[in-house]
């Protein structure tokens, strides 16, 4: 055997050391050990043990969205694996690149109902980009680099690699791919001159065009240069939850959040437009309401990377496939010269009086903390020092309507598979991928408990995530719907039985705030920053507060419930 | 309106690729008529034929999530297709077999094997023509009828 002859464990560690990975999420067993065997032996990068397989995919999530680099996470064999498909599912639904990679029981016992056996491939295959069961350590090597490269290539997503055990004990040489070429997989990048050049035209022709921002901006990387198209057009722009911090909370253009708990604003404005510019959205159900009242005077313009998502739901005029950065490049020098930002003053003007007819707003009190003022607060503190996480439920759409957002990857939220449980793990992973801002985990007291254990994970790894509860006790979101939709009947949905979150936060090595006012939350805050420590800061809110405005599930968008009054 | 299609798919010939796509029609709620898949010869991918139905949004659907799996090399969805499916039967013994060959030769089929009590007998041709021959067939009494599925080149 040449001397590059190794077996497929150690394979597994040195392609992360080509991938430049710098920490791995993880959770050892049986079927995975030879691999944790050479980690034990090869350390090249951190390994963090998350406290459950969960927690390690949502980290390695969470890295991924605040740096833009791939994340990996290890999981053995049957539990393990099926723990990480919560993980996989997310990261799937959002277009986060991840590889993770499971242990399997060895290939002479697959199908046998193996101790620790499932059909992992067969379980992901629905919720990843694409996924592999390694049947031969020959090809080990190109597997590993096929998978990183489709992770972060096109619209990105999670990949899973199955290794079964026998696997990882056979030696083959270890030529790793420099550069990966596949044949039937070639996303298309450069978009369409013809359709770029007809998407300009119809927007110098339009009198009322609106920005429709989606998350393909975030993964593009291409936030510069829409602020940039943005500020040449002086076209109003929304934003959806995965957008948000595109443009800066106080860009004059920015109607706001659009869609289910949306501003007045953006509703309108999609709901008025004779244009849509739809830059990397996927016209999600919570985004577009009733399909067939959506932008229903509008001609829409949508450039996505991903061909299947355009005129998937929405019938697209002027469709224009590839990378998002490229198209706006060929598009802005296009737009600079044919578009007149004068042109839709009138259409300005008709879109500020809507926003200043319904801003945002909730009724602040003495007596009791209001959760809206609580982020208010935490973002007259933390603007633009801090990464802010959230789980699900109320907390995360106050979270998206009021914290004012300075730039992309700053607001890292499970938006199409809205998992709760998501918010502490993934706020460890953006404090080990970005060590000097401040990771706040905004959470609720449902959510929070959902993966509770990871507090072990940060305090050992000393990555203080600061999380703030707003609890209601309740699980308030769908408290919210009851309280709507089903007459008040609060079917499983109280959470008055509690822990004492100080005390739990004390005993894993952390510390606990419990407040009630808004001088204690500030002072909670200030000395969590300050101590730099792994920190719950449980405060108490209005239990019956309402997220609003709000369009109820499968109504119109310009249908808005502004108030609601008992 | 729901309209018949056929759309061949060129896939790598690898672990799984078919599960692939069934399990991407059966999770988007597609449908499925017929699938047909072997591989293509000397090559490392197979050809397969699938006859599906849906309205045009939901075939350009199908044909765009169809490119977005890895292992597709292409998808091929075309007017001008020549089709073709085969169908063999077995025909009891004591029924008139000579009357039984002249109907499978007008569809390009004949007796392919003579057992114990019954006739086996083949017949390859459009899918359409096929269905006909089946119709006809049955005052033969046939005692099974297999069908291929459909096999489609472009012209
Ligand atoms: C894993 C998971 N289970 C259930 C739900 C359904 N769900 C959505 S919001 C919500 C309530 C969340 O409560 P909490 O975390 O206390 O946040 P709040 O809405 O009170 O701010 C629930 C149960 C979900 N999104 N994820």
């Amino acid at each position: 055997m040449s001397k590059n002859s190794m077996t497929g464990a150690r394979m597994v560690v040195e392609a992360m050391k080509k991938e430049g990975v710098e920490v791995v999420f993880g959770y050892p067993g049986g079927a995975i050990m030879n691999v944790y065997d050479e980690i034990y032996k090869n350390p090249y990068f951190k390994h963090i043990l998350t406290r459950h397989e969960q927690a390690a995919v949502h980290a390695a999530d969470g890295y991924a969205r605040a740096t833009g680099k791939v994340g990996v996470a290890f999981v053995t064999s049957g539990p393990g694996f099926t723990n990480a498909v919560t993980g996989l599912a997310t990261a799937y639904m959002d277009s986060i690149p991840l590889v993770v990679i499971s242990g399997q029981v060895p290939i002479s016992m697959i199908g046998t109902d193996a101790f620790q056996e499932i059909d992992a491939v067969g379980i992901s295959r629905p919720c990843t980009k694409h996924n592999y069961l390694v049947k031969d350590v020959k090809e080990l090597p190109k597997i590993l680099a096929e998978a990183f490269y489709i992770a972060r290539s096109g619209r990105p997503g999670p990949v899973h690699i199955d290794i079964p055990k026998d696997v990882t004990v056979q030696e083959a040489e270890f030529d790793y791919p420099k550069k990966v070429k596949l044949e039937t997989y070639k996303p298309t990048i450069k978009g369409n001159a013809r359709q770029i050049k007809k998407a300009v035209e119809a927007i110098a022709e339009a009198k009322k065009p609106v920005f429709y921002l989606g998350g393909g901006i975030i993964h593009s990387n291409s936030a510069n240069l829409v602020r940039e198209l943005v500020a040449k057009t002086q076209i109003p722009a929304v934003e959806t939850l995965m957008a948000r911090g595109t443009l800066r909370y106080d860009d004059p253009l920015l109607l706001g959040m659009v869609g289910m708990h949306g501003t007045y604003a953006a509703n309108m404005a999609m709901s008025e437009a004779d244009l849509l510019i739809a830059l990397g959205p996927r016209f999600d159900d919570r985004v577009t309401g009733k399909l067939s009242e959506f932008a229903k005077y509008a001609e829409i313009i949508h450039i996505d990377i991903d061909p299947s998502s355009i005129g998937k739901l929405v019938k697209v005029h002027y469709p224009i496939v590839g990378d998002l950065k490229e198209v706006l490049k060929d598009l802005l020098p296009l737009a600079e010269k044919r578009i007149d930002p004068k042109r839709y003053e009138a259409w300005r003007e008709i879109l500020r009086r809507y926003q200043e007819l319904h801003p945002l707003k909730y009724e602040d009190s003495d007596e009791v903390l209001k959760p809206e003022w609580v982020i208010q607060r935490l973002g007259e503190k933390l603007k633009g020092k801090a990464r802010i996480s959230t789980d699900v439920g109320q907390h995360q759409m106050w979270t998206a309507q009021y914290y004012p957002f300075t730039r992309p990857r700053e607001l890292i939220t499970s938006g199409g598979l809205g998992t709760m449980g998501f918010g502490f793990p993934a706020a460890i992973g953006v404090k080990q991928g970005v060590p000097d801002e401040i990771s706040v985990n905004i959470t609720g007291d449902g959510s929070i408990l959902m993966n509770i254990q990871e507090l072990m994970t940060a305090v050992q790894y000393k990555l203080p995530v600061i999380n703030v509860i707003l609890n209601n006790n309740f699980l308030g979101m769908v408290r919210q719907w009851q309280t709507f939709f089903y007459d008040k009947r609060y079917s499983e949905t109280d959470l008055s039985m509690q822990p004492d979150f100080v005390k739990l936060a004390e005993s894993f090595g952390g510390v606990g705030y419990r407040v009630k006012t808004k001088e204690e939350f500030d002072k909670a805050l200030e000395d969590a920053i300050q101590k730099g420590v792994v920190a719950l800061i449980d405060v108490v809110v209005d239990r019956y507060e309402n997220v609003l405005p709000m369009v109820p599930a499968g109504g119109s968008l310009y249908n808005m419930l502004l108030e609601f009054k008992d | 309106m729901v309209e018949r299609r056929v759309i061949s798919v060129i896939v790598l010939n690898e672990h799984g690729v078919l599960t692939r796509i069934t399990g991407l029609f059966a999770a988007r709620g597609y449908n499925i008529e017929t699938l047909t898949v072997a591989p293509i010869p000397g090559s490392d991918y197979s050809r397969l034929t699938i006859v599906t139905s849906g309205s045009a949004k939901v075939i350009e659907q199908i044909i765009k999530q169809l490119h977005k799996l890895i292992p597709v090399y292409k998808v091929i969805e075309h007017s001008e297709l020549v089709e073709k499916e085969m169908v063999m039967a077995k025909i009891p013994l004591e029924e008139r077999l000579a009357d039984v060959e002249a109907l499978c030769r007008a569809y390009n089929g004949n007796i392919v094997n003579i057992g114990q009590d019954s006739a086996i007998i083949m017949a390859a041709d459009e899918p359409k023509r096929i269905s006909n021959f089946i119709s006809a067939l049955k005052r033969f009494n046939p005692k099974e009828i297999v069908r291929s599925g459909v096999v489609a080149i472009e012209r």
